[in-house]
């Protein structure tokens, strides 16, 4: 925060006498005082002003200054930072914001969830997916491209090709003339309900996320998803872990959900793990309800 | 992280360079101004006002008092850095594609691409230490390679300059006598345009970047590859960290294609890849078209990245970067 501790110029302009309903009772008070930085940064700013009641107002406001540990410049840089100005720079307008922070928080973003192996899913237990794979049946079939035993959906390089799923559009054709009246008639209909549509496919994603999930809960805040997959993965194949996070505080909702492939290894993980002492809490471990709707 | 954005240039941005202490931050674009920025805040210093065409290089001595900088107007430029008054030119008969100065500074290795019936050419110039002595003569002039020589650096002790370009091969050639020294293998090697190349901090490896959507890490004096980075995009910019074992890809497609994809098939991250493992790290979001000249700080605590869309994105790491584990 930085505030202006300097005297106003004497000068005033008669616009902004008109302006200001304040009156000139400023000269009442006393001038803003600064104190500090002491030996600890702690730098205190007192103004006063008269709030809109017109009673005497009194602002501290404290900041801390920190030096940058690790500013170290070499003395031709520092000498460097008072260089005048030259070519364009001189006559540069204030408002020409060349230099801008940018208003997006750029993260650097990792190919694969953090600290999750890939190659780790496949080496505890039975393998078992890898040896259905072998066994012939395509598990493997990407959604985006259509490409079976290649990659999965989510690795897919051509996913950026795409096209958008068109399921809005919803172009009436000639053979489905349901559809095409429930446009006319202009009551929206979700692209699962529409006649034609692959009703299967919305129930099955959700019975997905729940099949053998078992709800941790009374997890430490410190609790990611990858120190989940580790404590999990030794009882069997995982499908999914997930942690909830809050969104506003970006910690740990001191829950989350993991899925296994097999439901043995799920229920020899509950017995296991119930009542488990990890990072000081006591672990609830259960099966997770579906939700009531 | 929230990147500094400077907006200084009218045209894609060509080249940066960091000096050494890392406090300046140099910028080229194909607009005619080369400019200098701090590179702690983004703010503007100074331009550099003088050339008559697209500047697509430039290097800055040890003490960060001289700026050399290489145009398409067939000249090459040495200014005063801190004022930016122009010391001295060279002449070419063609445009200046590369230049470097040697350790030591007192020369300065200057490519120039093949135009009008000349052929591309490597040039060895003295630099004076004094700008009133200096003089436009070649100590060296080596010619030979076929196409543009896109970039070409000194090898350790300045004994050798590595160049690499159009026809694909890396090169080394000795400094003193212009014979060539050694040629990268054609099968291990890269198979389309070397963009850019950029050396270790020790100078003891240096990387390649290829429109063949990969880059390569070679051996400076025995010219042996060590390690491939496979992308899937044209690879434009390379760095690499000076602090980690990081290297950074700059690319997307080629501009003229930019216009009719998505601007989400494009690929205009920066990449970071580990240097050893060869894996990918993460990737850097921000240009709107392909990433045309990367620079790291000195200091491995920052990088740039210039692009196509005229942008400097200077970008200060986050704490967690420095503790990234694959």
């Amino acid at each position: 925060m930085v505030i202006d501790a300097a005297p106003q110029p004497n000068k005033v302009r008669w616009g902004e006498l008109e302006e200001d309903d304040t009156e000139d009772l400023d000269f009442l008070l006393p001038p803003p005082q600064v104190i500090g930085p002491d030996d600890n940064g702690i730098k205190k700013v007192i103004e006063y002003k008269f709030n809109d009641d017109g009673d005497k107002v009194k602002i501290t406001t404290t900041t801390r200054v920190r030096k940058l540990a690790n500013a170290r410049l070499s003395k031709r840089a520092v000498e460097r930072r008072s260089w005048p100005k030259f070519g364009d720079a001189i006559h540069e307008d204030v408002g020409s914001r060349l230099t801008m922070v940018s208003t997006e928080e750029i993260l650097i973003e990792r190919p694969r969830a953090h600290g999750s192996k890939a190659e780790e899913t496949n080496t505890v237990g039975g393998d078992s997916l890898a040896q259905l794979t072998k066994g012939g049946a395509v598990l493997m079939v990407c959604r985006t491209c259509g490409k079976k035993g290649d990659h999965w959906t989510s690795r897919c390089p051509y996913k950026d090709l795409a096209p958008q799923p068109e399921a809005f559009i919803d172009k009436p054709t000639a053979s489905d003339p349901t559809a095409a009246a429930s446009v006319t008639k202009g009551a929206y209909v979700p692209p699962s309900m529409r006649a034609g549509a692959d009703r299967s496919s919305g129930t099955d994603m959700r019975r997905r996320n729940e099949e053998n999930a078992v709800r941790v809960s009374n997890l430490s805040e410190d609790t990611h998803e990858a120190d989940l997959r580790e404590l999990f993965s030794r009882f069997g194949q995982l499908t999914r872990v997930y942690v909830a996070i809050d969104h506003k505080t970006g910690l740990s909702r001191g829950f989350g959900y993991v899925n296994f492939v097999n439901r043995e290894d799920a229920e020899r993980a509950i017995s296991k793990l119930n009542g488990y002492g990890y990072d000081s809490l006591i672990l609830q471990v259960e099966w997770s309800t579906p939700r009531p709707n | 992280m929230r990147p500094i954005l400077m907006k200084g240039h009218e045209r894609p941005l060509t080249f940066l360079k960091y000096n050494r202490d890392g406090d300046l931050l140099f910028s080229c674009a194909k607009d005619h101004t080369p400019t200098v920025w701090f590179a702690d805040n983004g703010e503007r210093l100074g331009t550099y006002r003088g050339h008559n065409g697209a500047v697509w290089t430039c290097d800055v001595s040890r003490d960060s008092m001289r700026l050399i900088t290489g145009s398409a107007d067939q000249t090459v430029k040495l200014w005063n850095v801190e004022t930016g008054a122009q010391l001295f030119t060279f002449n070419f008969d063609s445009p200046a594609r590369s230049v470097d100065f040697s350790v030591g500074d007192k020369l300065a290795v200057i490519t120039t691409d093949p135009f009008m019936e000349l052929t591309s050419a490597i040039h060895v110039k003295r630099i004076a230490r004094d700008p009133s002595q200096q003089t436009a003569e070649s100590a060296l002039v080596i010619k030979g390679p076929q196409g543009r020589i896109n970039r070409a650096i000194w090898g350790p002790l300045n004994r050798t300059i590595i160049s690499a370009g159009e026809d694909a091969i890396v090169r080394i050639w000795d400094s003193e006598t212009g014979k060539l020294l050694k040629e990268s293998d054609k099968e291990t090697g890269h198979k389309k345009t070397v963009t850019s190349l950029s050396k270790a901090v020790d100078g003891s490896h240096f990387v390649t970047g290829s429109l063949d959507k990969s880059a390569k890490l070679w051996d400076s004096r025995t010219l042996t590859l060590i390690k491939t980075y496979l992308t899937e995009r044209p690879v434009n910019a390379v760095t690499m960290s000076p602090l980690l074992d990081h290297v950074v890809l700059g690319g997307g497609q080629d501009a003229s294609h930019v216009t009719t994809t998505d601007h989400r098939a494009g690929k205009f991250e920066a990449k970071f890849y580990d240097k050893i493992l060869q894996e990918e790290i993460g990737g850097v979001k921000g240009h709107f078209g392909p990433i045309n000249a990367l620079a790291f700080n000195p200091d491995g605590k920052s990088f740039s990245s210039g692009g196509e869309d005229g942008y400097v994105r200077l970008h200060h790491f986050d704490p967690d970067y420095f503790n990234v584990k694959i």
